[in-house]
């Protein structure tokens, strides 16, 4: 009971600071979190909460979503992070989620297909850029010629298998023909995640990887060390996909966040800055 | 009252085929071997260890085929080798224990009665592991005693001791034996302590009972393997009768007359036991005059044996109502012709006694 | 730090202890009957219990996961008597870590006890003590030792866990949040400064924790001598 209401208050405190209608503090009861919500004048019918499932890539340019939406709609999200594998397999148990968000479009159309989303309610809800990346500025320059030449010792990316952007390297890869030579000259590394890809070349450990831009991008969309971005062409589009699955109770507020999303300036600018590109 | 014993069993290299009833008044030593199965026994009767036998301790049925009753519920003090006492206790922690679980109204002992009895008085607050050998075996003796049991089973309880405490615990030991009511079976390989302590005699040979009977009787029986061989001789026990310091001698009366011995320190009317070696007996057919021999008692020919040492025979005699033994040369024996029956006169060059 | 990183930091406390509490209260008397009988059967079960470590966590999370939802074997026994599945809430952490951490309470439990020994247990057999009596004023306290490594090793081993949390509980803040998940949160944003004070922060309370019961140990070393 307590942390429940612990919860609620700590979800919904931008809001409230933004009113200044109370000095809350950790101890908040649930009464006053009651009051606050039927409080607030919100464009909802009434102020839902919605548990979101989040690949964890796009955790952190969700939680910077966040604010906005639940300030401009009174609703609060619920974020749950994990690996998109991970996130498939709880659904199918039967986890209380509302929305997921996948970093690919391949398992929302899975769980649609199985019945555990609402029918058509797949959407797109932003792009991916890949990039190829290294902390240090210099090494790499516009036309990745360290990558063509091979002038390194490692190149991480993802696990092709299981994260959409480590597929993407691997078809840049091929596409430029160099992805058997790089795995007969033991130059690959592979992640587990794209984290885990960032992580190797942030450390050191690998001279260049494969991210997403999101991950090296900065608010002002300046990207750190050096980069390149390959040509679309060379790559299948990095879709990232959502769907409001079946089991939810709040239909009304996850549409809601889907327009949100879709429509408003503000989670476009967002979505831009982190280095992502809108569905058309 | 007997303690009614069966036991069947062949594990391995153990074998125990057991069928007897032994006494539960005094003390019976359950003698043999290392390997003779005493141990293995003795646990039986205790119920710590579950073998096909039957057990019945004064009418009550402790274990048969479709019964046992747990160690617990038995009342049966036990004393083990090592022992073995409860490390996160100190010694009034330990005899608590016992105490706090004496069965009510049942009589038992006192702790002052108990630690009185075995010198435990300043030992009462010192650490377990601080205690030597023979306090720790004190302190488990006093422990079993105040747990008020019905029988008292000791497990070789000498045996992993060094010479000196044995022979600081050995007068404890006697001291109980003559104050405790309750009936003690005593395991030992060790001849020694059963002479002084013991008033029954079980010889356990291969797993079988050889012979159940009175200490004293069975210790003259040539034909038991009771270990000693060269120094056969007779236990006496008897009672202090008077001394002469004059002449630093005090005498023991035993059945059939007094046995003069080095002067004891002992009031008169103590009882004590006297070892007498075959070797240091003489006889004779008539009363010895003028002999310098001061110990010479009536006594009756009871059989002949025959010794290892084919010159030697060892002779049975009986005087009053215990058992002498003498070893002499078989042509003396002749030349006397010697029979069973007959009345004569032992000897007894030397006679040591056993403990204070 | 932020008031979500004290809550996921309270949730994984609470989550230590109750799963502490309630795997000492249940492991000892398996440690006690692993330790003491002479079955047949110990040796099935004590490979059964060292099982969770041989397991990947998250494959223990997932099998788990499908034990306890909505389809497997105890989500369906508790809707039948309409209770909810313990997937995804707090309850369903506490089954999770109590199977994650059962090696690491009956392995110490065990050996504990088996190092008491026969032998002052037939003691106490023979001052007429039941074999409960002997349990408690015996075996017990020779065993305390294992009692605090168990717990120790319980507690630090949940505050530590990840992958089955992860899996079981679904990651939900204020409810199945723990530390160690948000820990993962934060350097999956790549927002290591979060990141490295709430971990430091669990790394501190743990240290006090152990020094705290270590240090209250100290003076009553009890060890059960063996016998030569």
């Amino acid at each position: 009971m307590i942390e429940s209401a612990q919860w609620l208050w700590c979800t919904r405190r931008t809001a409230l600071a933004r009113r200044a209608r109370t000095t809350a503090t950790l101890g908040a009861t649930l009464l006053a979190t009651l009051t606050a919500t039927l409080l607030s004048g919100t464009p909802a019918a009434r102020a839902a909460e919605l548990h979101v499932a989040v690949a964890a890539n796009f955790l952190g340019t969700l939680q910077k979503l966040a604010g906005p939406y639940q300030a401009a709609s009174g609703n609060t999200l619920s974020i749950s992070a994990g690996s998109s594998g991970q996130l498939l397999a709880q659904i199918r148990q039967g986890a209380p989620f509302d929305l997921f968000f996948s970093a690919d479009a391949e398992r929302p159309r899975q769980l649609e297909s199985q019945g555990l989303g609402l029918p058509g309610s797949e959407f797109t809800y932003a792009l991916g850029s890949l990039v190829l990346w290294s902390p240090r500025p210099g090494v790499i320059d516009r036309r990745a010629g360290v990558l063509r030449a091979g002038r390194f010792q490692r190149l991480a990316l993802a696990a092709p298998g299981s994260a959409p952007y480590g597929a993407a390297a691997q078809q840049v890869l091929r596409a430029l023909g160099l992805w058997d030579r790089f795995n007969q000259e033991h130059k690959i590394v592979i992640g587990e995640s794209i984290t885990q890809a960032w992580q190797f070349a942030a450390s050191g450990n690998a001279t260049l990887a494969f991210v997403a831009l999101s991950q090296v991008i900065d608010a002002q969309g300046h990207i750190s060390g050096s980069s390149w971005l390959p040509p679309q062409s060379l790559y299948a589009p990095l879709t990232q996909d959502a769907l409001i699955l079946k089991r939810t109770r709040e239909t009304a507020a996850a549409e809601n966040f889907e327009q949100w999303l879709k429509r408003a300036p503000q989670a476009t600018r967002i979505l831009l800055a982190a280095g992502y590109r809108t569905a058309p | 009252m007997a303690l009614e014993l069966s036991v069947s069993l062949a594990r391995g290299p153990l074998s125990l085929q057991v069928t007897c009833t032994l006494p539960t008044r005094g003390v019976t030593a359950l003698f043999g071997r290392s390997g003779s199965g005493k141990t293995t026994l003795l646990r039986c009767i205790a119920g710590l260890e579950r073998l096909p036998a039957r057990v019945c301790f004064d009418g009550v049925l402790w274990q048969d085929a479709r019964h046992f009753v747990p160690t617990h519920a038995r009342g049966v003090g036990y004393v083990f080798q090592e022992a073995s006492l409860f490390p996160h206790r100190d010694v009034r922690g330990n005899l608590a224990y016992a105490l706090q679980r004496q069965p009510a109204g049942a009589g038992g002992m006192q702790l002052e009665e108990v630690v009185g009895l075995l010198g435990l008085t300043a030992l009462m607050s010192q650490r377990v592991q601080e205690l030597s050998g023979g306090e720790r075996q004190r302190v488990a003796i006093a422990r079993a005693l105040l747990a008020s049991p019905r029988l008292l089973l000791m497990d070789e309880p000498l045996s992993s001791l060094d010479e000196q405490s044995k022979a600081e615990i050995l007068p404890h030991l006697t001291r109980l034996h003559e104050t405790l009511a309750i009936p003690v079976i005593y395991v030992s390989h060790s001849i020694g302590e059963v002479m002084r302590l013991a008033d029954h005699l079980a010889l356990l040979q291969e797993g079988r009972v050889r012979e159940v009977g009175a200490m004293a009787e069975l210790l003259t029986r040539a034909d038991l393997p009771l270990g000693i061989g060269e120094h056969r001789g007779a236990v006496l026990s008897g009672v202090i009768d008077s001394h002469e310091p004059r002449y630093h001698l005090s005498y023991v009366h035993v059945s059939g007359g007094l046995l003069a011995v080095s002067l004891l320190e002992s009031a008169p009317g103590k009882a004590v036991r006297v070892r007498i070696d075959a070797r240091d007996v003489s006889l004779t057919l008539r009363q010895p005059e003028q002999t310098s021999i001061t110990n010479v008692l009536p006594a009756m020919l009871v059989d002949l044996t025959p010794e290892a040492d084919p010159a030697q025979t060892l002779v049975r005699l009986r005087i009053g109502e215990q058992l002498l033994l003498a070893r002499i040369t078989r042509r003396s024996a002749e030349q006397l012709a010697l029979a069973p029956g007959m009345a004569l006169y032992a000897q007894i060059k030397s006679v040591a006694l056993m403990d204070p | 730090m932020s008031s979500a990183d004290l809550l996921a930091l309270a949730i994984s406390l609470r989550l230590a202890a109750l799963t502490t509490v309630l795997l000492i209260l249940l492991c000892t008397p398996l440690a006690w009957w692993l330790a003491t009988a002479r079955s047949r059967w110990r040796v099935p079960v004590n490979a059964l219990v060292s099982l969770p470590l041989v397991l990947p966590p998250t494959v223990l999370g997932f099998y788990l996961l499908v034990f306890m939802g909505p389809q497997g074997p105890l989500g369906r026994a508790l809707a039948a008597v309409s209770l909810p599945s313990p997937a995804f809430s707090f309850s369903g952490l506490v089954i999770g870590s109590m199977l994650y951490s059962l090696p690491f309470v009956v392995q110490p439990l065990r050996d504990a006890f088996a190092g008491v020994g026969s032998r002052v247990l037939e003691v106490a057999a023979t001052l007429r003590a039941s074999p409960f009596d002997r349990f408690v004023s015996v075996a017990l306290p020779l065993a305390s030792r294992g009692f605090l490594t168990a717990a120790v090793l319980a507690f630090a081993h949940t505050l530590g866990e990840f992958g089955v949390v992860l899996m079981i509980g679904g990651n939900i803040p204020g409810r199945t949040q723990t530390a160690s998940i948000a820990i993962f949160n934060h350097t999956e944003s790549l927002d290591y400064s979060s990141a490295n004070h709430l971990s430091a922060t669990l790394v501190i309370i743990a240290l006090v924790l152990l020094l705290a019961v270590h240090a209250g140990r100290r003076d009553r070393e009890v060890q059960p001598w063996r016998w030569n």
